[in-house]
């Protein structure tokens, strides 16, 4: 007897353990794995008004762990606003319900640091209770290596940095969702390359959620499971190529946009 | 060269540094003005506690902690800036404090009278410095973090509402024990000066706090040092020591310019 008949008998015998299973499957459907459905944020009739308006009217909706999201819109359709209520930053009616491992961090949309302003990015990182190393190693998932960076005044970093170091601050304490407001804004284009990239490479590496708000279509194509029409109430909700068809588009932002689509 | 004198000296070094330290927070643009201006709320209190013989500290605290109070609430009710409103209070407290302080008495309230301080007052200020000191410390990074950004702040948990209300709660304290030295414009050049130095030379967040606090506490003993040969030149009273602590922390305001250009 060696060792392969023995492995032969193990395996008939979990063979024939396993049939009555799947005879008990076919009779009593299980429920679909839960993993895949898990809702990481539920949304209800969410409502967000500054004096009498409604810059958020009515919004319901829910996001799955580990889904990435645009939030599209045009100019003062309650983007940001959506975003900081979702934060817990802006009052609002409704619901908004977070799972409870969600663990939510923010990356603004701009910040403007006076260049003379006497705070070092190692200091900008123990703000948030990291250390040299943690911020080291936040650094280095956005692509700042330098040593000698961690010394220098934020001020005077140059502005596709100072976002390379909100991004690395939002990575901070490995949160399972990011938030992006307009990660895209006020770079020029050769960073809008790497900060998009970037976004793909965080995504992988550390298996999060983003939820961006964007103008740029090749954002959404590119980077979204789905996408969110914000103009104060919801106008679409689903994956990019459903949901902004030109039916779509057209409710969001008018009649005069009929054709728009990146095909990559 | 008596004992009031270094009883004086020490509570101006103690005042000097606390009122560096929190105003090395004022650093944010919206608030730098607030502070000066806030130290003359305390004219009314003062005024009220020469005539009724309570001490002035006290009588200072109470009318910057009212002050405080009416700013805060007024800004969380109206849309105006937290600047008009301390506009609004600080010339309602110079009115009302020039109008019930005794005249003989308003020229010390401005600039103090080292002669008037005693052991209590001056272990008073001392104790107040400290406890300014570590709460301000606890609340410093904070404070940064919501001037650098304010909804970063906000979505780290930041109360940042809260931390501006103790923020003034601080600098009053400061402003009413600094009172009997330097009286109350030299606290709030205190809490403006040695800030501005720091921050033309600092390159981070560490050196600058502690900047601020060493050029409080330096413009002290040096308007303490120099004092008495200005005084015997031009027959200066005591009441002009505050001035001349003010024109120390100025002379290292100029010094800090030629280096800030050097940077």
């Amino acid at each position: 007897m060696d060792f392969q008949d023995n492995q032969n008998l193990i395996d008939n015998k979990e063979e024939k353990l396993l049939e009555p299973a799947v005879i008990a499957h076919q009779v009593v459907p299980q429920p679909p794995t839960p993993v895949i459905s898990e809702l990481i944020l539920e949304v209800k009739n969410l409502t967000v008004s500054f004096g009498e308006e409604n810059v958020v009217d009515n919004l319901s909706f829910s996001l799955k762990k580990g889904e990435n999201v645009a939030i599209m819109g045009p100019n003062g359709a309650g983007k940001t606003v959506l975003l900081k209520a979702l934060l817990g930053i802006l009052p609002y009616q409704g619901e908004i319900k977070w799972s409870e491992n969600a663990k939510i961090s923010y990356v603004p949309q701009k910040i403007l640091p006076e260049k003379n302003l006497p705070l070092s990015v190692e200091e900008f990182f123990r703000m948030k209770k990291a250390g040299k190393e943690q911020a080291k190693e936040a650094l280095a998932s956005v692509g700042i290596t330098d040593e000698k960076f961690l010394k220098k005044m934020i001020g005077t970093i140059s502005s596709g940095q100072l976002q390379r170091v909100l991004v690395a601050w939002g990575l901070v304490g490995n949160p399972n969702v990011l938030f992006f407001d307009e990660p895209t804004a006020g770079i020029d284009i050769g960073g809008e390359e790497t900060i998009f990239n970037l976004l793909n490479k965080i995504e992988k590496e550390r298996n999060l959620s983003i939820i961006l708000v964007t103008h740029d279509m090749s954002v959404v194509y590119g980077f979204a499971d789905s996408v969110l029409c914000l103009n104060k109430k919801l106008i679409c909700y689903g994956p990019p190529s459903e949901a902004l068809g030109s039916e779509g588009l057209k409710k969001l932002y008018g009649e005069g946009v009929t054709f728009y689509k990146h095909e990559h | 060269m008596n004992t009031s004198y270094f009883i004086s000296l020490i509570t101006a070094m103690f005042i000097g540094g606390a009122a560096g330290y929190v105003g090395s927070l004022m650093a944010t643009k919206k608030m730098s003005l607030v502070g000066d201006v806030l130290s003359h709320i305390a004219l009314p209190g003062i005024g009220l506690g020469l005539l009724y013989g309570i001490n002035i500290s006290l009588g200072a605290l109470a009318s910057l902690v009212l002050g405080i109070m009416l700013i805060w609430i007024l800004s969380l009710r109206t849309e105006l800036s937290m600047e008009s409103l301390v506009g609004v209070v600080f010339v309602l407290s110079l009115a009302v404090g020039f109008l019930i302080t005794p005249e003989e008495e308003l020229l010390h309230s401005l600039f103090g009278d080292i002669s008037a301080v005693a052991m209590p007052d001056a272990v008073a200020a001392v104790f107040i410095s400290v406890v300014v000191f570590i709460a301000a410390r606890m609340i410093y990074s904070k404070m940064m973090l919501a001037y650098v950004s304010e909804d970063l702040a906000l979505a780290s948990g930041v109360k940042i509402n809260k931390y501006n209300l103790i923020y003034l709660f601080l600098i009053a304290a400061v402003v009413a024990f600094g009172i009997k030295v330097g009286g109350t414009l030299l606290t709030s050049a205190m809490i403006i000066v040695p800030a501005a130095v720091a921050r033309n030379v600092s390159r981070n967040m560490r050196q600058y706090s502690l900047l601020s606090i060493m050029i409080g506490i330096a413009s002290a003993v040096g308007g303490f040092a120099v004092f008495p040969f200005l005084a015997e030149r031009f027959g200066l009273s005591v009441v002009a020591i505050g001035p001349v602590i003010i024109l120390a922390s100025i002379a290292f305001f100029t010094v800090s310019l030629i280096f800030k250009n050097n940077k």
